[in-house]
């Protein structure tokens, strides 16, 4: 019996062997949105949790690392719906501006706060197609919905993001 | 209709306040907690809520008692 089928069977150590092969990649993509280490451990967890309790409606057949994906992504949002909107972002991560950048200090705690206020499902897709620069269709596979849609969701996130930063003084073009 | 590349001008600010998490590794294996989560897991009967088991029992004891109230329930359901 294959891995897969095994691990829809309910075998432990074939989910063992799959956590250990993915558990990194899982990890990595949930950083991306929650941008917290320590949450994104804690969401890898709760990811495979839901894996393995739903193990029997996978298809052995299937794209177990899209399966994966799709299951972080709806736990990452949902911590991102219940979350307070004023997360930092922890010292672990890559430095939040480049030595270079123009937006500084205050200005870019604005930019963060306003970001950050963004609802959560917007907040999902901005960040990754914004910040992490994922394709539309990596995303829309992720989320499970159309690339139309992710599309549809940027714009708003942009057109939010921008009345928002405007409110806070934080000039951007209209347009 | 929606522009293929949104506003550039927020996409760029956005980038210098918020850096790509692209580089985060995972340092640690995750597997002990995966397996004490799956350790956790309640028995399915122990975790129905007492509640419930409270009503069970005065249903229960409502169709024993009172076998007239069957249809009347049958109907509700």
């Amino acid at each position: 019996m294959e891995l897969l089928e095994q691990f829809a069977a309910g075998d432990l150590e074939a989910f063992e062997v799959l956590f250990r092969q993915h558990q990194k990649e899982v990890y990595a993509w949930i950083v991306r949105i929650v941008r917290d280490t320590g949450i994104a451990e804690d969401l890898t967890v709760e990811t495979f949790w839901r894996v393995y309790k739903f193990r029997a409606r996978f298809k052995p057949g299937g794209n177990f690392r899209a399966w994966a994906r799709r299951i972080a992504t709806n736990a990452a949002l949902d911590h991102l719906r219940h979350a307070r909107r004023e997360t930092a972002l922890p010292e672990n991560l890559p430095c939040a501006a480049r030595p270079d950048s123009a937006v500084r200090g205050e200005a870019r705690d604005r930019i963060r706060k306003a970001f950050y206020e963004l609802p959560a499902k917007y907040r999902l897709v901005a960040t990754l197609a914004l910040v992490e620069e994922e394709s539309y269709g990596d995303i829309a596979r992720a989320v499970g919905i159309s690339e139309s849609l992710v599309k549809v969701r940027v714009f708003r996130a942009v057109r939010m993001l921008r009345k928002k930063l405007n409110f806070l003084g934080v000039g951007v073009t209209a347009k | 209709m929606i522009n293929e590349e949104p506003n550039k001008e927020t996409k760029e600010l956005l980038k210098q306040a918020i850096a790509p998490a692209r580089d985060a590794e995972l340092r640690r294996d995750l597997w002990p907690q995966m397996l004490a989560r799956i350790e956790q897991q309640p028995h399915p009967l122990s975790s129905v809520p007492w509640f419930d088991w409270a009503l069970a029992a005065i249903l229960g004891a409502v169709l024993i008692f009172f076998p007239r109230s069957i249809p009347v329930l049958l109907y509700h359901l």
